[in-house]
């Protein structure tokens, strides 16, 4: 299928990207043609196959409830760009963006 | 003696005689890598330092399983005390805090590590030329890609800069890189090693593998890569486990040639490299026949709807929070991770992370991530099939021979093709082998794809072995120059 | 809609209960709440790269003791899948968390109120994980305003498990009194503490109102932020209100997530999403699915604790007591325990009763302090009452054996509990040993018989109740400590 400029823009919201005009007219010619090809998966009829999540036919794979050592909060917070109080600190977040959990 | 030619088991037998040590070993590599590196760019991150320290460990030589192999790991699994950037930039600093099980059972059989190898930024792509630090060089010919996204571990191998390396793989990123720099590359069964720590690009297809000069080196790597790690819920122990193959030829083996993988859009010279591979093992025994998949032509898009649909999701957590890059002067949470995401991650990434959104987004996941999953069921079912009728299948491990720098790099599709060969087993999850089965006219390495049913590996491995030798290709290192 | 019209509120609640395992779901750092930030965290739950989650096997366990509690199906097979967002409370960008395959479905729990029965449906029960903590830094210390947030990922990957209830709540004292009932259910099961202050249980409700006798269901918002018993019942009447408000003056009410401030008590609609919400929901291909066994099941339910409703079944016929009193004892685990646990102790159960759901509840419930079976540490001693089963039914004894007036009682029991003495130690320092000696009674019977020659004529011209006027005296004269059944005795041959 062909996408639009608006289904690029939803979908790189949705990714967290952002493109300039020239990158989103590039997004929209490449993704049409890569989507062209893997198109070809419409002309199945797959209505009596069950999907493959995982080719290993594994279930129940537990682990016991034992608490482990932690990493300190100096390991944790070493690769942080910015931190403050033993936090991982971030620009302020807008109330439209809470996620609804 | 030229250290840098030898393969790895005859490097652990000459230490263990006390004839070389772990120390002359590595510092060969070492300097080969000052000669090579200028050129190749097989690496990311050199850790001189650490191997000299780690070959001059008590015990080193001869001591531990695998004492004093000067291995090269490819960037995407972390190492503790290594920086682990994935070739992004995203990850350019990253430092850490943890190392990935299958590195640590390498560190623990006693390797000697000589640094991070250079790879397609996490992993995707097919020539290394996506590593955010510049691409790396086929040794058989610098103007040429040496496959991807493993193509720093392939080149090194190739080029005399490690005995071995580790590489990993999701659609063909050992094998393909293998085969493009006349090296062996083995993908065992989903599942057969950890990919704790190894930074995911498509969970249910990545697999951690051995790229090395001969099929029996892998073997070797095999025995200690493998294992279930109680860390990774997907990893199991390996049913019959692996071995060094015997010398032996390829009587009474049935092995099925997957026809449509070797006419459509094949060089040429690859075909004709495999055919004689083909008659090769014929003459050795085998029983050649012609397989068929049924579902072959939908591989490809079911692969590039689902890989890029777990990527989109595995990378993120690459948001600038707690680790990596993060761009500056974001004025509120969703521009940081926007501007974040866009410097940081590069073209072939955002192209799959869009794909992967998108075919998970509301409205089309039916369509197209539901219908990939479907398709994958028939693959894995053809595969049976096969091996209800075949104990192997076997196909050019890649359409042509190493392409040129440059080539594909505006066409991501036709890039995508060259992953033809190895992306059906990747659906299967089964496992596979490159080897070297000849050159083209132009002197291009030519790799065989040997693919065998789940947890076969030891009888991949073995089979792979019986078909070195019949095809003579066992001692490829003509590259290996110490007087360049 | 004509003013004037009367409206039915249509409630469904999400219920979303931090489970008490030792570790985390997916990882093995303490599953404990608070502390110093980011002391509790690991590859796994700060989604290091290449890190990998694995199922605790005991909060499978508790999900299942959930399911049964509430007479839910479990499913034969379930899977875990990846809910996709971007948030910096969210480490991996997506929660792991159950879609189109939940563990269990079609459950109930009925709850009383004001006699009349209601059944609550529960539509799912599922299992996820927890989120970070955002800690908003800026002069009002919430989201609005805020100039940078601080991340704590100490909370980030708690076991939670999430319940959904069907639309079939029609009131915020029903909702209230569900929450309560499920709250005391969990508690009963191990399976989390359900402090609603600190988070461990939280509850969002989906509201909307229709005119009365309808069955079509009008716009519902989603109200959120309500963190205890009494804001829940608040908040819902507020939004009630306020959806009521727009419909008589003839406008729309907008499906949106509306929240409830708990410092004025209003509710306010939040702004609308800047992006829309399109999780991305796939099987999460780093877990295998569960298959969970009718073996697992029987095994579960065979080591389940014994719920409230049972409980209070047992109290009615083993111990013969009132189906208020059963009902009040088994509304609260820690209480009913304790009351079970005093039994073998003392063995007058309607005594007992009374003296659990009235002096010592009049304790607990000015005190804030809870009781517990367990031998209380200092340490616990700002949150758990010092009273012993033991203690208690020592206590209970001398006041049935005289040793002890009810009375002076009273003033006993709550020293006991502050303090963990005895109840013979606090008798002996106070002096509130019961006066049994007949001579010292008859003493001040004596006394009180010749300061009061007015009633003593009444009594014997026949006006028989001046008695307890006497009782009373005597009873004073001796600070209460007199027994009352020498008192009456004695007064009556005097007289
Ligand atoms: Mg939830
Ligand atoms: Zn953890």
């Amino acid at each position: 299928m062909s996408l639009t400029h608006d289904d690029v823009i939803y979908v790189a919201r949705l990714a967290r990207l952002k493109f300039d005009s020239r990158e989103l007219d590039r997004y929209v010619e490449q993704l049409s043609g890569i989507l062209d090809h893997i198109d070809k998966i419409s002309e199945l009829d797959l209505s009596e196959i069950e999907p493959t999540s995982h080719v290993l036919k594994l279930s129940n794979v537990f682990r016991d409830d034992e608490v482990r050592p932690c990493l300190s909060q100096d390991e944790v917070l070493a690769n942080a760009p910015e931190v403050e109080e033993g936090a991982f600190k971030v620009p302020p977040i807008l109330e439209a963006e809470e996620p609804e959990a | 003696m030229s250290l840098i030619k030898l393969t790895a088991i005859e490097a652990l037998e000459l230490m263990k005689r006390g004839e070389i040590s772990a120390d002359e070993l590595t510092r060969a590599y070492l300097e080969q890598m000052d000669r090579r590196e200028g050129d190749l760019h097989a690496y990311l991150e050199i850790s001189r330092e650490r191997a000299l320290d780690d070959a001059a460990r008590p015990g080193a030589d001869g001591g531990p399983p695998l004492a004093g192999l000067p291995t090269g790991i490819k960037d995407v699994f972390c190492t503790r005390g290594i920086v682990t950037t994935c070739a992004s930039k995203m990850l350019e600093h990253y430092d850490p805090v943890y190392t990935a099980t299958c590195v640590q059972q390498l560190i623990d059989a006693g390797i000697v590590i000589l640094g991070k190898t250079n790879m397609d930024e996490f992993a995707m792509g097919s020539s290394t030329e996506n590593s955010a630090f510049g691409p790396t060089r086929n040794p058989w010919d610098l103007q040429r890609v040496p496959g991807g996204s493993s193509g720093g571990s392939a080149a090194a191998v190739a080029g005399g800069e490690a005995i071995w390396a580790l590489g990993s793989d999701t659609g063909g990123s050992i094998r393909q890189p293998a085969a493009l720099c006349g090296v062996v590359g083995f993908k065992p069964t989903y599942g057969s090693v950890s990919r704790y720590g190894m930074i995911a690009f498509a969970s249910s297809f990545d697999q951690a593998g051995p790229i090395t000069r001969t099929v029996n080196d892998a073997a070797l790597m095999m025995q200690y890569l493998t294992g279930k790690d109680p860390l990774d819920s997907t990893s199991v122990e390996h049913p019959h486990g692996f071995s060094i193959p015997v010398d032996q030829d390829l009587a009474g083996a049935k092995i099925g040639v997957i026809t449509k993988l070797v006419r459509e859009g094949t060089d040429p010279d690859v075909e004709s490299a495999f055919e004689t591979a083909v008659e090769a093992m014929s003459a050795a025994g085998a029983q050649i026949g012609e397989a068929t998949l049924q579902h072959l032509d939908y591989a490809l898009p079911a692969y590039y709807i689902l890989a890029p649909a777990e990527a989109s999701s595995n990378l993120a957590r690459f948001d600038g929070v707690r680790y990596g890059f993060r761009a500056a002067g974001a004025e509120g949470i969703t521009q940081m991770y926007e501007e974040t995401r866009s410097q940081g991650f590069g073209d072939e990434v955002k192209r799959r992370i869009m794909l992967g959104t998108f075919a998970l987004s509301s409205g089309y996941y039916e369509a197209y991530y539901g219908q990939a999953q479907k398709v994958r069921s028939l693959i894995f079912q053809d595969f049976e099939r096969a091996f209800a009728e075949f104990d192997f299948l076997i196909s050019p491990t890649t359409p042509t021979p190493a392409f040129e720098l440059g080539e594909k790099a505006d066409d991501p599709l036709s890039m995508y093709l060259s992953d033809i060969c190895t992306i059906p087993v990747s659906l299967a999850g089964v496992p596979a082998i490159s080897i070297p089965c000849g050159v083209t006219l132009q002197g291009l390495p030519v790799g065989l794809q040997i693919i065998g049913p789940a947890f076969s590996g030891k009888r991949v491995l073995q089979a792979a072995r019986s078909a070195e030798i019949a095809i003579g290709f066992d001692k490829v290192s003509p590259l290996i120059e110490e007087d360049v | 809609m004509a003013a004037g019209t009367a409206y039915e509120p249509v409630i469904g609640l999400e219920i979303h209960v931090e489970l008490s395992t030792k570790s985390k779901m997916f990882c093995g750092c303490e599953a404990r709440f608070g502390g110093i930030p980011n002391t509790r965290t690991c590859p796994v739950c700060s989604a290091q790269p290449g890190a990998l989650p694995v199922i605790n096997r005991e909060a499978i366990r508790h999900i299942a003791r959930i399911a049964l509690a509430l007479d839910c199906r479990i499913a034969p097979g379930s899977i875990f899948h990846r809910k996709n967002y971007f948030y910096p409370d969210l480490p991996k960008g997506y929660q792991i968390s159950q879609y189109d395959m939940p563990f269990a479905v079609e459950g109930h729990l009925d709850v009383t109120m004001d006699g009349e029965q209601h059944r609550v449906g529960i539509e799912r029960v599922h299992q996820e994980e927890d989120t970070g903590k955002n800690i908003h830094a800026g002069e009002s210390g919430r989201i609005a305003g805020a100039i940078y947030s601080l991340i704590d990922f100490n909370r980030c990957g708690i076991p939670l498990v999430e319940i959904v209830t069907k639309p079939d709540i029609h009131s915020p004292q029903v909702a209230r009194s569900f929450l309560n009932k499920l709250k005391n259910t969990l508690q009963y099961l191990d399976v989390s503490d359900c402090n609603m202050e600190e988070g461990s249980l939280r509850c969002d409700a989906n509201v909307s109102v229709r005119p009365a006798g309808s069955d079509l269901l009008g716009v519902k918002t989603e109200l959120k932020n309500m963190n205890s018993f009494k804001h829940l019942e608040k908040g819902l009447a507020k939004e009630i209100e306020r959806q009521i408000g727009l419909l008589e003056a003839g406008r729309p009410v907008v499906q949106q997530t509306v929240h409830y401030e708990v410092a004025s008590g209003e509710v306010h609609p939040m702004r609308s999403k800047e992006y829309a919400h399109d999780y991305r929901y796939f099987p999460e291909p780093d877990l295998s699915p569960l298959e969970i066994s009718q073996d697992f099941v029987d095994d579960v339910r065979t080591g389940m604790p014994e719920l409230p409703s049972v409980r209070a079944a047992r109290y009615v016929t083993e111990l013969n007591l009132p189906e208020y009193d059963a009902e009040v004892l088994t509304s609260n685990r820690d209480t009913s325990d304790f009351f079970d646990e005093t039994l073998n102790y003392f063995d007058d159960q309607k005594m007992l009763s009374n003296w659990v759901m009235g002096d010592l509840g009049a304790y607990l419930n000015a005190s804030g302090k809870k009781l517990s079976i367990e031998t209380v540490s200092p340490g616990q001693a700002d949150q758990l009452c010092w009273l012993s089963p033991a203690g208690f039914g020592e206590f209970l004894a001398m006041i049935k054996d005289g040793e002890i007036a009810a009375a002076s009682g009273k003033a006993v029991l709550p020293e006991m509990c502050e303090t963990g003495k005895t109840a013979r130690e606090i008798v002996e320092e106070k002096g509130l040993a019961q006066i049994s000696d007949t001579a010292r009674i008859e003493a001040l019977i004596d006394r009180v018989i010749e300061a009061n020659p007015e009633q003593r004529e009444q009594y014997k011209s026949g006006k028989k109740q001046v008695l307890g006027y006497f009782v009373g005296q005597v009873m004073k004269e001796s600070g209460g400590r007199a027994n009352p059944r020498t008192v009456n005795e004695i007064l009556r041959e005097k007289l």
